[in-house]
């Protein structure tokens, strides 16, 4: 700032070249070089497998590519094919957009729920009960039990058990049965779905100044609901914002439990998602480019959406 | 525990009610995995099926070391690829997180915000994104078939750094500052001071990235029986059909074993990081 203000008030003497935008931005970055090293390592892996490879994606899905010849450019036409004469991306569509109008929100509120209820416990039982709803989802891949339970014949679990209460008489196949096989997936990845968003629900409720629910109630606040509303649900708006991104993004990422449950590809497609469909043509059929078409809808699909909640979020308790 | 205002006991019995009733439905599956492993075989197809075990027996675990012995590839391959995946991605993870989380939390420099929402952005999307390009990638470097594969990009998952920092940003500045003042570098600040201060942060990092680990099973990049891991190997087993139900049940039992204890241990620590965790910028 200084000499500038004495080059001004000097006019007429041959002035030094003034420091340009660039400049000033490599100065300051060589005062910080440290910064710079720390992240460095954690930085070149993130854009390697990370950043770079979405854009690699979106650039790619441009191309007609089979990892054998040459890419071949063929502007918008990957994405006319999947819009217009796709009719399995159409299914996979349909039931990834299924997954997340019903499975996102239902599982968004059952961890702001019973994180809420799990909350107002003894601090033993809080814990116990925290382990209950967490565990299925770092207990790694045993979803696989789930198979026990719907499996077609007669020792299945359920069709075990609605054999002898008279329910019926013979076992329904239910994983080979379009009717339930969406069904079933959307209950087991329920099951699976109280995870990272659910920690930071029950952490976000316990760091609630409890001074501010005192206060409230002075001020007229008459039931749990109104607290809820008006107190536990502002305080801990960024809690939920993490939480919705966390529960948005995996709802639309549905793929690992079709596969096991359901098979790949499912009977006529009907547990199929955006993201076997991916899988289908990237790892199977090596159509490259219309893969990374896929992944672009999809990312494009899951920022939106994301985007679109937080700014819902905003409005929580006003 | 102060007494809690506002509260009208029949909505009380009503939650709780419901909260049992739905913890039924998450623990059941879990704990008829624990019992189907140390069924005998006869009560594994008994009909109608029960959920309890009646006279536990070991067999399941004897049967699946049997079964192990005989396999190609011995058993400790497995589980020394499996711990090696896990163990240098976790704590490579706390490691680089950690060492990126520093500056962006307690600095600004030029590229810091762009870098930050960069990864904030990213937690908004699913790896499978990156599925096809990733494999590309792995492919040119020439890491298809080897556990860098799996371990190298699990280092720099962006959830790490977002919870990271996130907590970092609560260390006071004013002992960073008496540091400066002592004459610490930034790196003798981050290694001495902001890591031991960020411990809670640590487990979390692991409780989450640990069992992602453990629970990979090579994925599209590894081909290689040698190269496998546990998860994969025991996955082969337990395909093995209705012979292979007990062992199957042996198996699921292992592997969620193992996360869910790391997660009783640390429990209270990933609670008061996930307190931070809020998603602003």
């Amino acid at each position: 700032m200084q000499p500038e203000t004495t080059r001004q008030t000097s006019p007429g003497r041959i002035q030094p070249k003034k420091q340009s935008r660039l400049s000033q931005v490599v100065t300051e970055m060589k005062k910080n070089k440290h910064y710079y090293i720390l992240m460095g390592p954690y930085m070149l892996i993130f854009f390697t497998f990370t950043v770079i490879p979405v854009i690699f994606s979106m650039i790619l899905s441009f191309f007609n590519f089979n990892m054998l010849e040459f890419p071949r450019f063929v502007g918008w036409h990957n994405y006319s094919r999947l819009f217009l004469s796709d009719d399995v991306f159409m299914i996979a569509l349909k039931n990834t957009l299924l997954f997340a109008v019903i499975c996102g929100p239902v599982s968004y509120l059952a961890c702001f729920l019973f994180a809420w209820i799990i909350n107002e416990l003894s601090p033993k039982i809080r814990a116990i009960m925290t382990l209950v709803f967490y565990a299925p989802s770092i207990s790694g891949n045993v979803f696989f039990i789930w198979l026990i339970v719907f499996s077609g014949d007669r020792y299945g679990y359920l069709n075990g058990f609605l054999i002898k209460y008279g329910f019926m008489l013979e076992p329904i196949q239910w994983l080979t049965n379009e009717k339930y096989i969406l069904g079933i997936i959307m209950v087991v990845q329920l099951w699976l779905s109280l995870g990272t968003s659910f920690l930071a629900f029950i952490a976000g409720l316990q760091t609630i100044d409890r001074s501010l629910v005192e206060a409230g109630a002075i001020d007229g606040i008459r039931n749990r609901w109104q607290e809820l509303w008006f107190i536990t649900l502002p305080s801990m708006r960024p809690q939920l914002m993490f939480g919705a991104v966390m529960q948005i993004t995996s709802s639309f990422a549905v793929a690992d439990i079709s596969i096991a449950l359901a098979g790949f590809p499912s009977v006529n497609y009907a547990g199929h998602t955006i993201v076997t469909h991916l899988l289908d043509y990237g790892t199977i059929r090596f159509e490259m480019g219309y893969a990374s078409a896929i992944a672009t809808v999809l990312f494009g699909i899951m920022l939106g959406t994301n985007m679109l909640t937080q700014r819902l979020l905003r409005k929580v308790g006003e | 525990m102060t007494k809690r205002l506002n509260r009208s006991l029949s909505v009380s019995f009503f939650l709780f009610v419901f909260l049992a009733l739905v913890g039924a439905f998450m623990a059941l599956p879990l704990v008829y995995a624990v019992n189907n492993a140390f069924k005998p075989l006869d009560e594994l197809f008994i009909f109608p099926p029960r959920f309890l075990v009646n006279n536990p027996t070991l067999d399941n675990f004897y049967d699946l070391i049997a079964l192990m012995g005989n396999s190609w590839v011995p058993l400790s391959r497995y589980v020394m690829n499996t711990l090696v995946i896990t163990v240098i991605g976790t704590v490579g993870h706390i490691l680089l997180a950690s060492a990126a989380a520093y500056p962006l939390a307690k600095y600004r420099f030029p590229g810091s915000k762009t870098l930050f929402s960069i990864v904030v952005m990213s937690l908004m999307f699913s790896g499978h994104v990156t599925a096809i390009p990733n494999y590309m990638v792995m492919s040119w470097l020439g890491w298809i078939n080897t556990h860098a594969s799996i371990i190298v990009p699990s280092l720099a998952f962006s959830l790490g750094l977002f919870l990271m920092k996130q907590f970092m940003e609560q260390i006071p500045d004013a002992l960073l500052e008496a540091a400066k003042i002592d004459g610490a570098n930034e790196y003798r600040i981050y290694w001495t001071i902001v890591m031991p201060n960020v411990k809670p942060a640590w487990l979390t990092l692991m409780i989450l990235q640990f069992p992602l680990l453990w629970g990979s099973d090579g994925g599209n990049f590894i081909y290689s029986e040698n190269l496998k891991t546990l998860h994969y190997a025991l996955g082969q087993i337990a395909a093995g059909g209705i012979a292979r139900a007990g062992v199957g049940a042996a198996v699921a039992l292992i592997l969620m074993v193992v996360p869910i204890t790391l997660f009783i241990i640390s429990q209270s620590n990933v609670i008061q990081t996930m307190a931070t965790s809020g998603m602003k910028e």
